[in-house]
């Protein structure tokens, strides 16, 4: 509880966060929320972007092999009731979208960062297709666009310490998979739903 | 005594001349026939609000000074967020931009506390400056190394050592103040930021009302040279109307103080939107609306808070002609 409120506020802190809802509402229902990724702490902000309730019934997912390698990180991604996945191995009968899927029921919901890990400068990446396959199997899921601004700049990749500049957080209006999509179409529609966010 | 009573009078003109333009305000937002478009009354009415707080800041100096200074700290360390938000900075600019956000900035406001003039008054232009410009170069990176290296220290000379020369004014030693009158640097302080604050209400109104020749159309539309003269004409009133407040001896010293005072605030409100205009409103309105706006309401602080000083110090202080 402690550790938690204190890396809100820092997190907050350091990068001067607005909150920004459009076209979209908070809501408790199952969603899938999957914004870019540019820095260790957008899954601190994001996650603590949402109100308590929700924040209460949200999962982020984070790469095994950073979050958890020593007791300090373990500690953050408990904290954050992180679910960690295994960015390297990948089994065929222990697939990251079942293990997700089983994981949150039918009450929780999820943050994830599609790119599967940070991006280097202020592009967006191609997004792996974990989103295509999760939202086939749970097509209801209500998936909705996060679009992190700024955050390269306050912790690039590569930086330990930050530069407490300003940024923003977009969320937008849900997107659902389409009955008979093709993957590839999918994912760039999706990908398309973060980039359009910079603008609004 | 005599000083305790001119803090007083001090403090209830100040809160005189707010609650009347609070008023005024909330009178123009119900008045639909007089034909003042909704924006100007709206833009009056955040300047009071802005007014209020930086009041309170002001009234704190009397009681705890050190407070003061802090809060002027953290008022510089968010402008220049909002200052290096709204400038291209480049992955080399990052360790540079770690040291002017956690050391430099910080360790001019607590010299200043300390009241040690000749280290706070070259630690920005020649320490952080040359700094700046080597922590770059070391970083390897050298696309628009210039232009970049120029808006960090522009950005940190403007937000934070320009700002600090206003907490700094609550340490001015001058002729002629008693050694034991403690308030003498908080009215100074008063007597500045209420000048800015009056310069910019006069030369908004001045503005409108005998505005004809727009100093520079692509910047700024509402900044004419009428205002701006006729604005710093009306500031020397009130000026001289304060003059009982200030540590000068004749009353015209106050008034020309305070035209100086209204043509670098017009100076800095100008600057800061040219800065604005470049960057386009694009950069700035996801990332600062939230927020306020800092650096929009200090701009005028920042420009005539140091040469306020210096020239202070240079006709008035102690050790002066």
């Amino acid at each position: 509880m402690i550790t938690e409120t204190l890396l809100t506020w820092t997190a907050r802190f350091i990068s001067g966060v607005s909150v920004r809802w459009v076209e979209s509402q908070p809501d408790t229902c199952q969603r899938v929320y999957f914004a870019n990724h540019t820095s260790h702490l957008d899954v601190v902000l994001v996650w603590s972007a949402l109100p308590t309730e929700m924040r209460r019934l949200t999962r982020p997912i984070a790469a095994k092999d950073y979050w958890d390698s020593g007791p300090i990180r373990r500690h953050v991604a408990s904290v954050f009731n992180a679910m960690l996945i295994d960015r390297k191995e990948i089994k065929v009968h222990q697939s990251p979208v079942d293990m997700m899927l089983k994981e949150i029921g039918t009450t929780h919901s999820l943050i994830l960062f599609p790119e599967g890990g940070r991006s280097k400068g202020e592009g967006i990446g191609e997004f792996k297709s974990g989103l295509y396959y999760l939202s086939k199997k749970r097509p209801e899921l209500e998936l909705i666009p996060v679009y992190i601004n700024n955050m390269n700049r306050i912790l690039p990749r590569g930086e330990v310490l930050p530069v407490p500049l300003l940024s923003s957080l977009t969320f937008g209006p849900p997107i659902w998979l389409e009955s008979g999509e093709p993957k590839m179409e999918f994912l760039s529609r999706a990908r398309e739903a973060v980039v359009n966010l910079k603008d609004r | 005594m005599i000083s305790e009573i001119r803090d007083w009078a001090l403090l209830v003109t100040v809160l005189a001349l707010l609650a009347t333009a609070t008023l005024v305000g909330q009178w123009l937002t119900r008045q639909t026939t007089l034909g003042i478009d909704e924006q100007s009354v709206k833009s009056f009415n955040r300047r009071v609000q802005a007014w209020w707080a930086s009041s309170v800041l002001m009234g704190v100096a009397f009681f705890f000074p050190t407070l003061t200074v802090f809060l002027f700290g953290l008022l510089s360390f968010w402008a220049l967020r909002e200052f290096i938000t709204l400038t291209p900075t480049r992955m080399g600019d990052h360790r540079a931009l770690f040291w002017v956000f956690f050391f430099f900035t910080p360790m001019q406001f607590v010299l200043v506390a300390c009241e040690n003039y000749p280290f706070y008054s070259i630690l920005i232009p020649v320490y952080a400056f040359l700094f700046i410009a080597a922590r770059v170069a070391v970083s390897g990176d050298v696309t628009r190394f210039l232009e970049r290296v120029a808006k960090i220290q522009f950005g940190l000379l403007v937000c934070v050592y320009c700002l600090s020369f206003a907490p700094a004014l609550m340490y001015l030693k001058c002729q002629g103040v008693a050694e034991e009158d403690t308030a003498a640097g908080a009215r100074m302080l008063l007597f500045f930021v209420t000048i800015v604050l009056f310069s910019e209400l006069l030369q908004f109104i001045c503005g409108r009302l005998f505005g004809k020749h727009v100093i520079a159309e692509s910047i700024d539309t509402m900044r004419t040279w009428e205002g701006v003269l006729a604005g710093g004409a009306a500031t020397a009133v009130a000026g001289i109307m304060l003059y009982w407040a200030t540590p000068f001896p004749h009353w015209w010293q106050a008034g020309a103080m305070s035209v100086l005072i209204a043509l670098m605030a017009s100076a800095g409100a100008l600057t800061m939107a040219a800065i604005k205009r470049d960057r386009g409103e694009v950069g700035s309105d996801t990332l600062t609306e939230n927020h306020g706006g800092v650096l929009r309401r200090i701009d005028a602080l920042c420009f005539a808070a140091p040469v306020f000083y210096h020239v202070t110090n240079y006709f008035f202080g102690v050790g002066g002609p």
